[in-house]
């Protein structure tokens, strides 16, 4: 077979690459390039972008989505991983229906885990009537951020179950024996040998989750009102006040954000790896 | 390391193992041991041998306290009784088939596991930890990663950190399978002097006879939940207790003979001999066959010649179309074809009880 010379092998790999290339350029860098641009654009110029970090309204929904998202994720990692566990340990009749059950949340769009919202704890929900009936006074949080956080834990527990589960079936159970044979308490097991065991799974579910959470919109939509997170901040901006340029430069921060947030949770775990071996 | 193995830190009080009645039924019903009696003296290596299914992991289990025993069944290290303690709290140490490392802790850290869990203070774990290592010639690999360790290097940091403990009991479930062959032989050479130079009590499961002979005090054969025999390695090869035994430990021939009136007649051989008249089989190793050139008790031609080095394993097909194999010497000079007569010493001759 006659060698390639090194020159035409670069020239070949180049143009192999051409077609990804010019996909990830029309598709992925010209449209967030523009979509910088645009929020630079308006009457504001390039202080749109200061704005969100000066003004209350903007500065103060960023950070409520934030909080937001990283609350639903820690909640979430929480129960999936309890469940989960539970889930793989224990073989008991009906189990493969609980977890078909329990992944079914999968199906609905946001819009509609927001109407279920309002039927737990909307005005005319089961928690009120229950409340007035024990209390005399109706508990109604659909519509505040309590009533979003609660449809967001629900809409992203299956996906992270499913990871954790799938992680935790995979794991060698004589690590656990061994850890046991030395003397750990279960409580000991866990921390030291499972927990670390499945920290890249909840690693990337728990990412899946924070930007599923960051850049929800249908069910804060549903529940609407009283709710400022930055997705429906976003649609006012765009389609009430007609402010394109606002819209634009909070739109490139949420995404922005969200990276910068989940690079830093992944490095941050990749140093603690290192640090242990 | 034999020299440092007896270094009398590491050395322990011998506990005798003893279970009562022991038997297993899985949720599932299947009975995986039978009602079991067995005393593991203390200070003795008990390996337990048997093919896959046969209750020796079972059985390793049950001391271990990752399984409780049927209802009646109790176990006991030394003078107390066990059975309800959980693993954790027996003080045994375990070594898996698959090493069980834990992969988020260093090699140090591994053999420190279960100093740290017992809260011993951490100078005298890290000084323990230091012996331990020097002990199994791993100083220099303390910081490293289990990914970067070989196979036996994981299974020796195993070793290490089930007894750092100084455990009652140590227990070692097939440690040798997931080797290859070269390795497997040096680190059992490396096992068999580490127990013999702490005197732990020991208790070892394989299904590979080899390893089982290399380094059982006794060893214990086992067959569908049962016991075969207990006994010596020298007693399970020699004096072999059953068909079974027999045919799982080494090689053994089956020479076809008839009792009539007390005698016993293998081809031109007559011995008298007790027991009912009528068709039986005796047994013979292929290291007690010789291949003579004139008299011998049977005569046959060779089918296959293999050359070995220290010794050429001959198959001879003898007249009533069985084979038996030979083991001679490995000058000896034999081909395919030829016919040889096959001699014995009698009380070389293996019988068996009526009900295999």
């Amino acid at each position: 077979m006659p060698s390639i010379l090194p020159a035409r092998r670069t020239l070949l790999a180049v143009a192999l690459l051409a077609p990804a290339a010019a996909v990830f350029g029309a598709f992925f860098l010209l449209p967030l390039a523009r979509l910088f641009a645009l929020g630079g654009g308006g009457a504001e110029g390039w202080g749109a972008y200061a704005a969100i970090l000066v003004e209350p309204r903007y500065f103060e929904s960023l950070i409520q989505t934030v909080l937001l998202s990283a609350g639903v994720t820690a909640v979430t990692l929480a129960i999936s991983c309890v469940s989960g566990l539970f889930l793989v340990r224990n073989r008991f009749p009906g189990r493969s229906l609980l977890v078909a059950v329990l992944t079914f949340p999968l199906v609905f769009p946001g819009v509609v885990i927001g109407f279920m919202v309002i039927m737990l704890a909307g005005r005319q929900g089961l928690i009120g009537t229950v409340t007035e009936g024990l209390f005399g006074s109706r508990l109604v949080f659909a519509y505040s951020m309590a009533g979003l956080f609660l449809g967001y834990v629900y809409f992203s527990v299956p996906r992270v179950i499913l990871t954790v589960m799938a992680a935790a079936e995979k794991l060698d159970p004589q690590l656990a024996e061994a850890a046991r044979s030395l003397g750990a308490s279960p409580w000991q097991v866990t921390a030291h040998v499972v927990l670390p065991a499945l920290k890249p799974a909840f690693l990337s579910a728990g990412a899946i989750c924070f930007a599923t959470a960051m850049g929800a919109f249908g069910t804060a939509f549903t529940l609407a009102t009283r709710i400022d997170v930055l997705p429906m901040l976003i649609y006012t901006e765009f389609t009430l006040q007609a402010n394109i340029a606002m819209a634009a430069a909070l739109s490139f921060v949420l995404g922005a954000v969200t990276w910068a947030v989940l690079a830093l949770a992944r490095s941050f775990a990749g140093s603690s790896v290192a640090a242990a071996g | 390391m034999s020299a440092t193995a007896k270094s009398d830190s590491f050395r322990v009080e011998p506990v005798p193992v003893r279970l009562e009645g022991c038997s297993k039924t899985f949720g599932n019903g299947a009975r995986a041991l039978e009602p079991l009696d067995l005393t593991i003296r203390g200070g003795e290596t008990m390996v337990f041998l048997g093919p896959s299914g046969c209750g020796k992991t079972t059985t390793l289990r049950l001391i271990a306290g990752l399984e409780s025993p049927d209802p009646g069944g109790r176990v006991f290290f030394g003078d107390e009784d066990v059975t309800r303690l959980p693993i954790e709290r027996r003080n045994v140490g375990m070594v898996f088939q698959s090493y069980a490392l834990f992969p988020n802790m260093n090699v140090a850290q591994n053999v420190a596991y279960g100093l740290r869990v017992r809260s011993v203070e951490r100078r005298q774990r890290d000084r323990r930890v230091d012996e331990m290592l020097a002990m199994m010639q791993m100083a220099d690999l303390a910081g490293r990663r289990i990914d970067q360790l070989s196979g036996g290097q994981r299974q020796r940091v195993a070793l290490a950190r089930a007894l750092v403990v100084r455990p009652r009991v140590l227990l070692l479930d097939e440690p040798l399978t997931a080797l290859d062959a070269k390795l497997r032989d040096g680190l059992r050479l490396e096992i068999d002097r580490l127990l013999r130079g702490l005197g732990i009590t020991a208790v070892y499961v394989t299904h590979d006879q080899g390893e089982a002979m290399a380094l059982g005090d006794r060893i214990t054969v086992m067959a569908r939940g049962r016991v075969a025999q207990i006994g010596t390695p020298q007693d399970i090869y020699f004096r072999p207790a059953d068909a079974f035994v027999a045919e799982f430990i080494g090689t053994m021939n089956r020479l076809p003979a008839r009792v009539d009136d007390g005698i016993l007649q293998i081809g031109s051989l007559q011995l008298p001999w007790q027991g009912p008249a009528g068709t039986t089989t005796v047994l013979i190793r292929p290291e007690d066959v010789r291949l003579q050139d004139d008299d011998g008790v049977l005569t046959g031609m060779v089918s296959v010649a293999v050359f070995l080095g220290d010794r050429t394993r001959v198959v001879v097909d003898v007249a009533d179309g069985s084979s038996i194999i030979v083991d001679a010497p490995g000058r000896t000079s034999v081909a395919r074809g030829d016919t040889v007569r096959l001699g014995f010493d009698p009380a070389r001759l293996l019988s068996l009880p009526d009900r295999s």
